[in-house]
């Protein structure tokens, strides 16, 4: 199993949701969350006075998927989060070693 | 009930002059209708100059951020509510004191009408008593309210009351009386018709003192730079701007102080219409004003900016066209947008823009008095507004200093920084939101 966290621009997340469901993923975890990369903040006026927006807001998409889909999930958001700007988001992989389903009891790929 | 049976007799008693001559006939409308119009004036007013009150409280609630809200409502509504007692106290009669040497004399308690006041009894050439007194405490609440905006989100509530007491019970009446009063400055020529330096500059120079003793707010002005913190919300510091809009036409169609005749009547709703005429320019002004210099339109610009033109037109509503009024209330919205940066270069930290709206525009709507009332001078109209400077700020800087000195009037670095809603009150504003 792969977890796979994207942190991608708000307003490509329902785009991104759509395209991951057709491809098969059945769930996902959002969050709103604030940070900076590359892009570095911009700057805004706020009554006259010029200042710096250090950290941008971004959604964060958390997926844990079977080892054999981490790609195609992978490819999927990097294709429906990509503008071409500056600030696209990033994309991890890593390793989960176990998932656990609370109602059943079901573990690892069942659970997912 | 009584005042429609006289009208109706007063009426009748014109329409028949003949019959008016019989012995103890009931005074007429030409006696008694002034007095009642400028009664009812005084009273619809009063109410639109008290909604004005909410206008201060929501435009500040909404220019604070979300851990001073509660604070900011509670020195709203207490500074109302001490000046109106103060007022009563002696403020009324140190402003109007009647007879009076022109410079300072403290009155005693406002006393009423008695009940059911016969003609004969009554302030026949004006208004009554209570409407009177009513209609002028209302504006000295908004003076103080002007000086709770320029210090918000880190003065301690009990210094900031007591320096309300002290603004609206002597400082505020006895500078008005110079004018309104009849005092020397009266004499002197100066022209202010609804208080653009009376009422808005006095609470200006107030909050300016204050802005100075107390210091801006941390982290506002940090290595040269300025860190913007935005209001906690918009929408209703916009309804705040439109209830003193509102509350504006009472502000200057109330001061006409007359309305028994054709012609004060038709005054009144002159002022109104100019009123309205300089707050739309000055709107616009600071609209457009903002898209060119900082390429985005800056709202909280644009509320100040229609704020900016009402304090412009407020010391001579009546006589200027209402092109006369478009453009003094364009200025109003250039001065505005011009010195709200100015002020924080000088790193005197005004949350709301106070200064900038009621006492740079206050100075310059009394000084364009003298574009349209051929009895304003520009020597006139500087004697009044540097006296009215020097008295307010010089008695200000004493009181925010005595204050400081005694009490302390700024909260610690940790209770600003959680804020005044938990740390002073323990009670928040918004508190099932979560944190933006």
């Amino acid at each position: 199993m792969k977890l796979i966290i994207a942190t991608i621009k708000p307003f490509k997340l329902e785009e991104v949701r759509e395209a991951l469901t057709e491809t098969g993923v059945r769930g996902m975890m959002v969050t709103e969350i604030k940070g900076f990369g590359s892009q570095s903040g911009h700057t805004e006026i706020y009554r006259g006075a010029e200042y710096a927006v250090n950290f941008v807001p971004k959604v964060k998409i958390e997926i844990v998927v079977a080892a054999a889909m981490a790609d195609q999930v992978v490819e999927t958001i990097t294709k429906t989060a990509q503008t071409g700007k500056i600030g696209d988001g990033k994309i991890f992989v890593l390793d989960v070693e176990q998932a656990v389903r609370v109602r059943t009891g079901e573990t690892n790929d069942d659970a997912i | 009930m009584k005042i429609t049976k006289s009208f109706l007799v007063g009426a009748a008693l014109t329409a028949l002059p003949t019959l008016a001559l019989a012995e103890d006939a009931a005074p007429g409308f030409d006696e008694i209708g002034p007095y009642i119009m400028t009664t009812l004036l005084f009273c619809m007013a009063g109410f639109l100059v008290f909604f004005m009150a909410a206008g201060f409280a929501m435009l500040e609630g909404g220019l604070v951020r979300s851990k001073n809200v509660t604070m900011q409502m509670t020195k709203n509504i207490a500074l109302f509510s001490i000046a109106a007692i103060m007022y009563w106290l002696v403020g009324f009669n140190t402003m109007y004191p009647g007879d009076f040497n022109g410079y300072f004399a403290i009155g005693g308690q406002t006393v009423l009408d008695a009940v059911g006041v016969s003609a004969a009894d009554a302030a026949l050439d004006y208004a009554s008593v209570g409407s009177d007194f009513f209609f002028q405490l209302v504006f000295v609440a908004a003076t103080a309210s002007i000086v709770s905006g320029a210090v918000a989100e880190r003065i301690k509530l009990w210094p900031f009351l007591i320096f309300v007491i002290v603004l609206t019970g002597f400082m505020y009446p006895i500078s008005g009386s110079w004018k309104w009063g009849g005092g020397w400055l009266d004499a002197a020529g100066f022209q202010d018709f609804a208080g653009s330096t009376v009422v808005h500059s006095v609470g200006g120079w107030a909050a300016l003192a204050g802005v100075i003793v107390l210091g801006p707010r941390l982290g506002k002005y940090k290595d040269g730079r300025v860190n913007p913190m935005p209001g906690s919300n918009l929408a209703l510091a916009t309804l705040g701007t439109f209830i003193l809009w509102l509350g504006w036409f009472g502000f200057n169609g109330g001061s006409q102080l007359a309305m028994g005749t054709v012609g004060d009547v038709s005054d009144v709703s002159r002022i109104f219409a100019n009123t309205n005429m300089a707050a739309a320019a000055g709107a616009v002004t600071a609209l457009v004003l903002s898209q060119l210099l900082y390429k985005k339109p800056d709202l909280t610009m644009v509320l100040n900016g229609a704020l900016a033109g009402l304090v412009s037109i407020t010391a001579e509503p009546l006589a200027p066209t209402l092109f006369g009024a478009l453009w003094i209330g364009a200025v109003g919205g250039v001065i505005v947008v011009l010195t709200v940066p100015l002020l924080d270069k000088l790193k005197l930290d005004d949350v709301v823009g106070a200064i900038p709206v009621h006492l740079f525009a206050g100075i310059w709507g009394t000084l364009a008095v003298i574009f349209y009332n051929s009895d304003a001078t520009l020597g006139g109209q500087l004697i009044g507004i540097i006296a009215y400077g020097v008295f307010t700020f010089v008695a200000s800087l004493v009181v925010w200093f005595i204050l400081k000195a005694a009490m302390g009037i700024r909260v610690g670095e940790e209770e600003e920084i959680v804020g005044l809603d938990m740390s002073e009150l323990g009670m928040e504003a918004y508190p099932d939101f979560t944190k933006g």
